[in-house]
């Protein structure tokens, strides 16, 4: 397991956590990147959908209903370890919708054009920045939804802002 | 003091008396006494947990620190006070972190009358630096800051029968349960019925060349700096450690527009959550594990650090060596109890390095080998703060059991499950082997 030496996820350790086709194909879901058994567990709580469980108690992974997730995204900026992330396909052919937890200041606004970064904080190339969702509701932990090429939606997971 | 000496760009506050090497402060919380100063006359000052007062003369002692006059029989009197007069109470916390505090909720609730002591001069110990969300489930403050944990737990003490005492030290513990406190110049008796000792950690050091150069800094007092006071402890960070506090400090640097260099980690594998790993990863952080430091460069202070791949023996492995141009290099290589004062009212001690080292040996209820003397929280072995706070209220819930106060027995079960709950799973091990190897301990002394 290369994430237990501080990589970032494999395809293959992600494998389980990608919505099928025909869901992502729906609408806007949930893609939950917690592989690792720790002591956790306010998805379950929050979820308005009652999407997540978490089958064995605090220290199982959580399980992602994709029938019942409907996208809303609460999770994002729930989850404490900052691991759940929203994907929307149905953007048309090429582009797709990555939402994202980002606790950083300045906070882009809508209209930026930010860096996309991979797992690894490598550089993909710039975007467009969508939609910002802050509020007393996140506590804290905005959310930055992102337009990016549909091939980066499975990779895009951080931002960088870009100079003005 | 020191944060206002930082931000001043002051680092070095004394020299060494033998070697005249720089001193500043490493763990920024009261524990390292490596920030000595001689403030208004007095040596030897904690300038870390001393807060700042208009007009107070701050200077750096000559050699070892110097008292004021050689007549032993003044030292009482000057310029401090000793008041010959102690205070009696039912229950003492000493430490109003999060442990203490959780202690406190317990004992006021069940009408104990209760003395909170801490060093500093606000509540909440380390809580009041974790600015991440809290891991755990819903009845631990699962989601909630730790941040602002601290007023939930304050809410539910009992003001009524409580008593918090800010910039008191405990300096002395002995078997009768008589504490030798210290608050601000004034030095006192308080005798407790039961005593609950909840005073936290320090953080370990590692050796290497030049280790003891300002800037190099515990993790501890990086937050400090950050989450308390405002101020960046450097432009350039080398962190060492790839536990869950390194791995949030190292975010938490992020976030204050600091540039996190790498993150080195000895053994083959992180020890932090993998979680923690992803987020400083994606914003372009390097990890790397089985490399070490080996020097420190600079003259006053900080400059640079040398990392180096380490073998399966932890040895540096030649012609691996690689030069960083940090200021700062922050080490989150473990904590050990602070537990002292506990050894010193004769409580038995033991060795369990899953716990972090010397502990006092305790039962299933945290109460020591001295009867009626309890132990919560990282000094009972080092945890998380959620298992701290559990173990803050169980230690509460039983001392004031033992006063005889109202039996509170399914409260207790409830505390425990959650413990249990806590400790299961794959992070859970090293608590759960080291809470074992404490009971073979407590069976062996007949707790």
């Amino acid at each position: 397991m290369a994430y237990k030496k501080g990589d970032a996820l494999t395809a293959r350790e992600l494998a389980a956590q990608i919505p099928p086709k025909e869901r992502l194909r729906r609408g806007p879901v949930a893609m939950v990147e917690c592989v690792e058994e720790i002591p956790c567990n306010p998805c379950v709580e929050i979820c308005p959908q009652g999407a997540i469980s978490m089958p064995g108690g605090l220290n199982k992974l959580p399980r992602l209903d994709w029938e019942k997730c409907n996208g809303c995204g609460v999770c994002v900026s729930g989850c404490p370890g900052l691991a759940i992330f929203m994907v929307d396909l149905t953007e048309g052919r090429d582009r797709a919708k990555v939402a994202l937890p980002y606790e950083f200041i300045p906070l882009p606004e809508k209209g930026d054009k930010v860096m996309a970064l991979d797992r690894e904080g490598n550089e993909l190339g710039p975007v467009d920045v969508i939609r910002v969702q802050k509020g007393k509701r996140l506590d804290r932990t905005p959310i930055v939804t992102i337009a990016v090429p549909r091939k980066w939606a499975l990779a895009a997971r951080s931002i960088r802002r870009l100079g003005r | 003091m020191a944060a206002a000496l930082h931000a001043a760009g002051v680092t070095t506050y004394r020299r060494s008396p033998q070697l005249h090497r720089p001193r500043g402060f490493f763990c920024a919380i009261g524990k390292c006494s490596s920030c000595l100063m001689t403030v208004d006359g007095v040596p030897n000052v904690r300038i870390c947990i001393t807060p700042l007062r208009e007009g107070m003369k701050v200077c750096s002692p000559k050699g070892k620190g110097q008292l004021p006059e050689d007549d032993p029989a003044t030292i009482w009197t000057w310029p401090g006070q000793y008041v010959d007069k102690i205070l009696e109470t039912e229950v003492a916390i000493i430490g109003a972190g999060p442990a203490g505090l959780s202690a406190a909720v317990e004992t006021t609730r069940m009408g104990a009358e209760t003395v909170v002591f801490d060093e500093n001069d606000g509540i909440g110990g380390q809580l009041i630096k974790q600015t991440h969300m809290f891991f755990g489930s819903k009845e631990q403050h699962a989601k909630v800051r730790g941040i602002d944990i601290v007023p939930l737990l304050l809410e539910q003490i009992d003001d009524s029968r409580a008593q918090i005492m800010l910039e008191a030290t405990a300096i002395g513990l002995y078997a009768d349960k008589t504490l030798g406190v210290v608050r601000r110049q004034e030095l006192f008796g308080l005798r407790a019925q039961k005593i609950i000792m909840a005073s936290g950690a320090s953080e370990n050091m590692l050796a290497f060349e030049h280790c003891d150069l300002p800037g190099v800094y515990g993790a501890g007092a990086v937050q400090t700096l950050m989450n308390v006071y405002g101020l960046i402890p450097g432009r350039r960070v080398l962190m060492v450690g790839a536990g869950n506090i390194g791995l949030i400090v190292s975010y938490q640097l992020l976030q204050a527009g600091v540039e996190v260099v790498e993150v080195i980690e000895a053994a083959p594998y992180i020890g932090g959550y993998h979680v923690h790993a992803a987020k400083i990863r994606r914003a372009g952080v390097p990890i790397h594990t089985c490399h070490t430091i080996t020097k420190a460069s600079g003259q006053e202070k900080v400059e640079g650090a040398v990392v180096a791949q380490v073998d399966s023996h932890w040895q540096p492995i030649p012609n691996t060596q690689r030069e960083l141009a940090v200021d700062v290099i922050c080490l989150a290589v473990g904590l050990s109890p602070t537990a002292e004062l506990l050894f010193q009212a004769g409580c038995q001690s033991c060795y369990i390095p899953e716990l972090g080292g010397h502990v006092a040996v305790h039962d299933e209820n945290l109460e020591t080998t001295v009867k009626g003397i309890y132990v919560a929280g990282d000094a009972s072995g080092i945890e998380e703060a959620s298992t701290a706070m559990l173990e803050g209220r169980l230690a509460g819930l039983c001392a004031a059991e033992s006063l005889g106060k109202k039996a509170i027995s399914e409260r207790k079960e409830e505390i425990l499950s959650q413990l249990k709950e806590l400790r299961t799973g794959p992070f859970g091990e090293k608590a759960r082997k080291g809470k074992e190897m404490m009971r073979q301990e407590a069976c062996r002394y007949g707790l």
